[in-house]
């Protein structure tokens, strides 16, 4: 209750005509930034940081993270128009959001990725409100052997959901963990992988593999069809959003589900990609009816967007409680808190209430905001898809390769994305399933970093990952998940043999 | 405010009085390489450092700052290094330009990289949790020669493990060292008991100190930090003991934070950029930023500087030496 009393303050600081020109300011120059491939929230929140230096701390905190939460927005709407996700964790909104707007419905998809998301943030702005203090205790509790529980449960939650071949499913997954481990490991200091090419020292970026396998890929596999001069027949109507928007309340299970899973995985912090990975395979297994999922199904587009908005808010609490940024955005405000002279951490509740549930109160406004903001764009961006595919590929190739330039100032990247492109368009041509390369490229050196930290923790034993109540609890639920699909389908096989049994005796039996 | 204008004056003075000496001028945009991600050290190094030329106008160029810290910072150097006679690229690092090719192969050696000044000096400080019963380093010593304790700290073979492996050749003591991806990191880990110490610089576990979740044991450093203010409760930089004194006997061990051009530039370019430095570290806005990041003012140039890279990188290296890091 006390806490509602501070939101209560908060909303007095920031209310004012200022502030709300601010917000919408943030908002629009970061669906800008999130909609540009390569440019992002972390980079445009440090383009924009030495602008606030002049300004007070709370309208500046006001501005970047309005910006963070518009970036957060317009990197959906490339994965959903174009299959190019714009952000690392919109990628899972690609499965179903792009299948639904090339199948002529850009407007729903659009809408519904929007008003999820929306709805994932303003959730994950509640949980701060509620839980801020008991938050920050747990957060402590992570260590290493916790991490790597985390990380292998969302990978248990996401191996199995291929409908190809186990083993096309690991050869891809294979190779992304090969991609992740390019560059220097944290824990030797040595280089991998690198054959003394200069360009490869930095590693393989993530967001250079998802715009070529993803991007490129599509469009080549689109030019293979030939050359065609008429758009996707898209309904651009009003009417459609409205449709949508009464559609909404039928998915909130999904929503309930996802929003649990983006705030724990925010907070621990494994981060929006992960979150969106991770919902986005929960969805898919619990749905009774499966076949519609990578056609365009709109539990595919809800999951993933409502778990990467409230990851991505309740990312922000571990960077203002205890000084870990849960983000590479919130790393570089992190940055900005110091400049403006607070020290991020533990105290900066108790100095600066003013500043936190000011920024708190912000976040509430500022997504409010943003859907709004956004909703107006559908009709825009849904039209876009009319313009016929040979004007709008070579426009779309000319952004994905600016893109590629702007992630790390570098030509070789553009060569990079040509290369995955080729590679996307053999997976696509061979039935080969991208996703467990992307989630082996964003979580595996994160999961290969704590498991050799818990290594050297326990001097090479593995009860480490059973030497708690929260680690061995997480290890049990990765476990669970991962072995279920092998026992149902153990179950399943033994009750129709008995099926088949019976029948068939009797078929003996009359021949 | 009018304090700042008399000062911009008198820079505004001295610059031209300096401006027919100095031959080299910058004649496009000057690329800053910070050689490290968005929102460390090093990336508030270089931009205050961008923010405090715009200000005063100490370069008729504009700076464009780009990040490139993968590899502990390889990239940006070997990028820089690239640049081989370029006058509009300077790299902003710690002393990792000098370390980085000695202990891993890298594709840039340190007479690549042309130094051109040292402006701060970032101090380490030996941390443990707040609830542990170490009153003094000697304690924390005692307990750390029996062995099983574990100091966490930022990356492999950088200047947290190196300064582990200091602790343990000096004392005896045989403390394990568990890399993280940052300060941050280990600042956390230390403060939810996952491992028993952390060497991390002041403002990485300030805000931790505050709220009672860690405390500091002493600092690497001959002399006591000079900072009078109380940070956190009534105790503050100036009140924490040197290690020498309270038990470990290493005398000084800090990071110098540093700017670099390409190698095969000009003298005269490599002076331009020292003297916009200087004046750059002559600035109030530069005073606030080391109080606010706790570090210790130092201007190091020409062949002072030359000479404080050898003796910082022959100290280091011996370390490396001893401990099998050497990467050639």
């Amino acid at each position: 209750m006390e806490n509602i009393g501070l939101l209560i303050d908060g909303f007095g600081h920031i209310l004012s005509w200022n502030h709300i020109l601010l917000m919408m300011v943030g908002v629009t120059l970061g669906i800008l930034v999130g909609v540009l491939p390569g440019l992002g929230a972390p980079n445009g929140v440090s383009l924009l940081l030495p602008l606030t230096f002049s300004m007070d701390p709370i309208s500046a905190i006001i501005l970047l993270s309005c910006m963070y939460w518009g970036a957060l927005f317009g990197g959906s709407t490339t994965s959903i128009l174009f299959n190019i996700p714009g952000e690392p964790s919109s990628v899972a909104t690609t499965f179903d959001g792009y299948p639904m707007a090339k199948g002529g419905q850009p407007s729903r998809a659009l809408t519904l990725a929007f008003v999820s998301a929306g709805l994932g943030a303003l959730a994950g702005v509640v949980m701060i409100t509620l839980l801020s203090g008991w938050v920050a205790k747990f957060a402590l509790k992570f260590s290493s052997p916790e991490y790597f529980a985390v990380y292998f449960l969302a990978f248990a939650s996401f191996i199995s959901m291929g409908a190809q071949s186990p083993f096309k499913t690991l050869v891809s997954m294979m190779l992304g963990f090969a991609l992740a481990s390019i560059g220097m490991d944290t824990i030797s200091g040595n280089l991998r992988l690198t054959f003394d090419i200069p360009e490869l020292i930095k590693g393989v970026s993530f967001l250079i593999a998802v715009m070529g396998l993803f991007g490129i890929g599509e469009l080549l596999l689109t030019s293979e069809e030939g050359l065609r001069f008429e758009g996707i027949k898209a309904r651009v109507k009003l009417a459609e959003i409205g449709r949508t928007l009464i559609e909404i309340p039928r998915y909130w299970l999904t929503i309930a589900r996802s929003t649990i899973i983006g705030i724990w995985m925010g907070i621990t912090p494994a981060g929006p990609t992960a979150a969106s990975f991770m919902s986005y395979g929960v969805a898919r297994r619990s749905a009774r009816d499966k076949s519609l999922f990578g056609k365009g199904d709109p539990r595919g587009i809800v999951a993933p967007e409502t778990a990467d908005h409230s990851a991505g808010t309740s990312a922000l609490l571990p960077m203002l409680a205890l000084g870990v940024p849960g983000s590479a955005t919130a790393a570089v405000m992190m940055g900005g808190l110091m400049i403006w002279g607070l020290t991020p951490g533990p105290m900066l509740f108790t100095d600066r209430p003013d500043f936190v549930w000011g920024l708190i109160a912000s976040m509430y406004l500022g997504n409010v905001v943003a859907v709004f903001l956004v909703i107006a764009t559908v009709p825009l961006y849904a039209s876009i898809l009319r313009v016929p595919f040979s004007i709008i590929g070579p426009i779309i190739v000319a952004v994905i390769f600016s893109g590629a330039y702007q992630v790390a100032n570098s030509v070789s990247d553009i060569f990079l994305v040509i290369g995955f492109g080729l590679l996307g368009y053999v997976f696509k041509k061979l039935d080969y399933p991208l996703a467990p390369l992307v989630l082996a490229m964003v979580l595996g050196d994160k999961a290969e970093d704590a498991f050799r930290q818990s290594m050297l923790m326990s001097g090479g034993s593995l009860n480490i990952f059973w030497s708690n109540g929260l680690v061995s609890g997480l290890m049990a639920l990765g476990l669970v998940l991962l072995l279920s699909p092998l026992a149902f389908w153990l179950i399943g096989t033994l009750r129709r043999r008995r099926h088949d049994v019976a029948p068939h005796g009797d078929g003996n039996a009359a021949a | 405010m009018k304090k700042s204008v008399s000062i911009a004056c008198m820079i505004a003075a001295a610059l031209g009085v300096a401006a027919p000496a100095a031959a080299f001028e910058p004649n496009r945009p000057v690329e800053f390489v910070v050689t490290a991600g968005p929102g460390g050290g090093t990336d508030i190094f270089a931009r205050t450092i961008q923010a405090i030329i715009a200000k005063y106008e100490l370069m008729k160029s504009p700076v464009v700052v780009t990040n490139k810290g993968s590899a502990g910072g390889a990239e940006g150097f070997v990028y820089t290094a690239g640049y081989k006679g370029d006058a509009h690229k300077l790299a902003f690092g710690t002393n990792n330009a000098y370390l980085l090719p000695v202990r891993a192969k890298v594709p840039y050696k340190a007479e690549d990289l042309t130094p051109v000044a040292a402006l701060a000096s970032d101090e380490f400080v030996l941390w443990v949790n707040g609830k542990a019963d170490y009153a003094t380093a000697a304690d924390f010593v005692a307990k750390a020669k029996e062995g099983g304790l574990k100091i966490g700290g930022s990356q492999s073979k950088d200047v947290d493990q190196i300064l582990t492996s200091m602790i343990n050749d000096a004392t005896g003591a045989k403390i394990s060292y568990i890399p993280f991806k940052s300060g941050g990191e280990a600042a956390v880990q230390l403060a939810g008991e996952h491992i028993d110490a952390n060497v991390n610089n002041p403002s990485e576990n300030l805000g931790q100190w505050q709220a009672d979740m860690v405390k500091p044991l002493c600092v690497f450093k001959s002399v006591k930090l000079s900072s009078e203010a109380k940070v956190a409760g009534d105790k503050g930089w100036g009140d924490i003991p040197t290690c020498k004194e309270a038990g470990i006997p290493i005398d000084n061990y800090s990071m110098p934070r540093t700017v670099w051009l390409p190698g095969g530039v000009e003298p005269d370019v490599v002076q331009f950029y020292a003297d916009v430095l200087r004046k750059v570290s002559e600035t109030p806005e530069w005073a606030k930023y080391l109080a606010d990041t706790s570090q210790s003012p130092v201007y190091l140039s020409g062949e002072e500087l030359k000479s404080a890279v050898e003796v910082d990188g022959a100290a280091v290296s011996e370390v490396l030496k001893r401990e099998g890091w050497l990467a050639n």
